[in-house]
């Protein structure tokens, strides 16, 4: 029997198909269903990422909201230099690219069924799901900061509203006030955040409020870029900012909002605008999907970032525990082309191959004054482990120059980024 | 033995096959675009990979990963990736529109 090239090769493919690959989603004949919950930087990445892999996969994205508002560049808003119109985006160009924007709050998962459920009681069967819900506040955590607390002292840790809340105080607040923040312990969303918006509202008191002060109570001792922060803070804001770490007596114990009084161990500081940065968990589907561990964040697989709690269920962006990688939008944009690539090759009954990550962050400190933290990751003993000898944050005695190029290309970084995951 | 240099002749074939018709980037590759537009209506001092000479993009990593070459964030980038590594990902964005 003469066997033809062509004829050997299909066969040849079909065998190595049929050995290696029990079942893959294909062979059953029907486009495999993805469900991505959460349209932030890691679920509206994955979505497109996942089209782009693939096109036959029929990706449906559920988001509760018709615009989004991203957090980098919020504390620019908060300082005054920026409008939250910049900060807006909305999913019309991700629907265009063939993605299912279902709008809606998921609100359980049946992981058996493998099933989304959302608030409206719509069911979506998924063959394998992403859930990117970003954080949720732990509400209890700090003895009398609740949602109604937060009304009077924003958070204004998920963009939006309380970013407009905490400025608009901080443009009423006469000369001579004090601002106080409160710092979480690690881990939190944006490791560098709190020093940038202490920066950036120092920025604003200088220029506009020169009286005033600015006091910084950290549940830490340390903290993201310290070194850079701190020089620029004595060199920028000397006598204005203060930053007060755990051991000074930091730590925030309990507020109350009606007085707008921080308690620490220490004692109590009375504010004219208080900014309370609280405890966080993974977003509450996390919880309802059973990835989130004790810690309340979600412990997953390096190279595909599956759930290491729930089979077919992977977890992206802050909600993660992702290692050395921190709760950053590149992050959650570089996890989210991971996890992608990786649940398309699983959808064929193929393997995922060991990825390379990276994350970039940028500061300001002031608006031509930007430092930035960068890192470059790789699967290592079950974790996404700091590639040695790469990475690491701005050097110290760059000239004024090169810092006033990193606030331009902070600027840039946002645009492009935005740009892939909404443009 | 016509079998066997046919199978092995396939086998090579196979194997090009994948590599040229992978749209997949390699390891690492997908994270440049954090920082790197892939779109064009993106203006940014930091240039487009799409397209580049793989060469250009191969001698520029080696620059920065042994600091000949000034930088803000790529000298500690290039530090995180190997030759290999390196090859590959030029090699995919010189292929990239």
């Amino acid at each position: 029997m003469r066997v033809s090239r062509r004829e050997f090769l299909t066969l040849g493919v079909a065998a190595t198909s049929a050995a290696l690959f029990p079942l893959p989603t294909f062979a059953q004949g029907a486009a495999p269903r993805v469900v991505v919950v959460g349209g932030g930087f890691a679920g509206a990445s994955c979505a497109r990422a996942l089209r782009q892999a693939d096109p036959r996969i029929a990706a449906t994205l559920v988001e509760a909201n018709t615009t989004f508002v991203a957090c980098p560049f919020s504390n620019a808003v908060i300082g005054g230099l920026r409008e939250l119109s910049a900060q807006q985006f909305t999913y019309e160009r991700i629907a265009a690219d063939g993605i299912a924007v279902a709008r809606g709050t998921a609100t359980a998962v049946d992981a058996q069924a493998r099933s989304v459920t959302l608030a409206d009681g719509t069911r979506l069967p998924y063959d394998r799901l992403v859930l990117a819900p970003g954080i949720d506040i732990r509400w209890g955590a700090l003895p009398g900061y609740d949602e109604a607390a937060a009304a009077l002292i924003p958070h204004a840790w998920r963009a939006g509203e309380q970013t407009l809340l905490l400025r608009r105080q901080l443009e009423a607040m006469p000369d001579g006030g004090l601002v106080v923040i409160a710092a979480p312990a690690n881990p939190f969303r944006c490791p560098p955040g709190p020093y940038e918006r202490a920066s950036l509202i120092a920025h604003y008191l200088k220029t506009k409020k020169p009286k005033s002060k600015l006091i910084l109570l950290d549940a830490k001792d340390a903290f993201s870029k310290q070194r850079l922060f701190q020089a620029a803070w004595a060199e920028l804001y000397p006598g204005l900012l203060e930053w007060v770490p755990l051991s000074k007596g930091g730590n925030v114990t309990s507020v109350d909002a009606a007085t707008s009084t921080l308690v620490t161990d220490f004692g109590r500081h009375k504010a004219a605008v208080a900014n309370v940065i609280p405890p966080q968990k993974a977003g509450r589907i996390a919880e309802a999907a059973g990835v989130a561990d004790r810690s309340g964040w979600c412990p997953i697989d390096p190279v595909t970032f599956e759930s290491r709690l729930q089979a077919r269920i992977h977890v992206i962006g802050d909600a993660a525990i992702a290692g050395a990688m921190p709760k950053s939008a590149f992050a959650a944009n570089s996890q989210a082309k991971t996890c992608a690539a990786a649940v398309a090759r699983l959808l064929t009954g193929g393997a995922p191959s060991a990825p390379k990550l990276i994350n970039t962050c940028y500061s300001l400190v002031a608006p031509d004054y930007g430092i930035s933290v960068a890192g470059v990751y790789a699967p290592s003993s079950g974790q996404l482990a700091e590639v040695p000898g790469a990475g690491g944050v701005s050097p110290a005695d760059a000239t004024r120059p090169t810092r006033a190029a990193e606030a331009v290309l902070a600027e840039a970084w946002f645009r492009t980024i935005t740009g892939e995951v909404f443009g | 033995m016509v079998c066997r240099i046919l199978a092995a002749a396939i086998g090579v074939g196979l194997i090009a096959a994948a590599v040229v018709a992978s749209a997949e980037p390699p390891p690492g590759a997908a994270a440049c675009s954090g920082c790197h537009p892939v779109s064009t209506r993106v203006t940014s001092p930091v240039p487009r990979l799409a397209g580049l000479d793989r060469a250009a993009i191969v001698r520029a990593m080696q620059d920065f990963r042994s600091g000949t070459r000034a930088a803000t964030v790529m000298d500690r980038i290039a530090k995180g990736f190997t030759e290999a590594e390196v090859q590959a990902i030029a090699a995919w964005y010189a292929t990239q529109r």
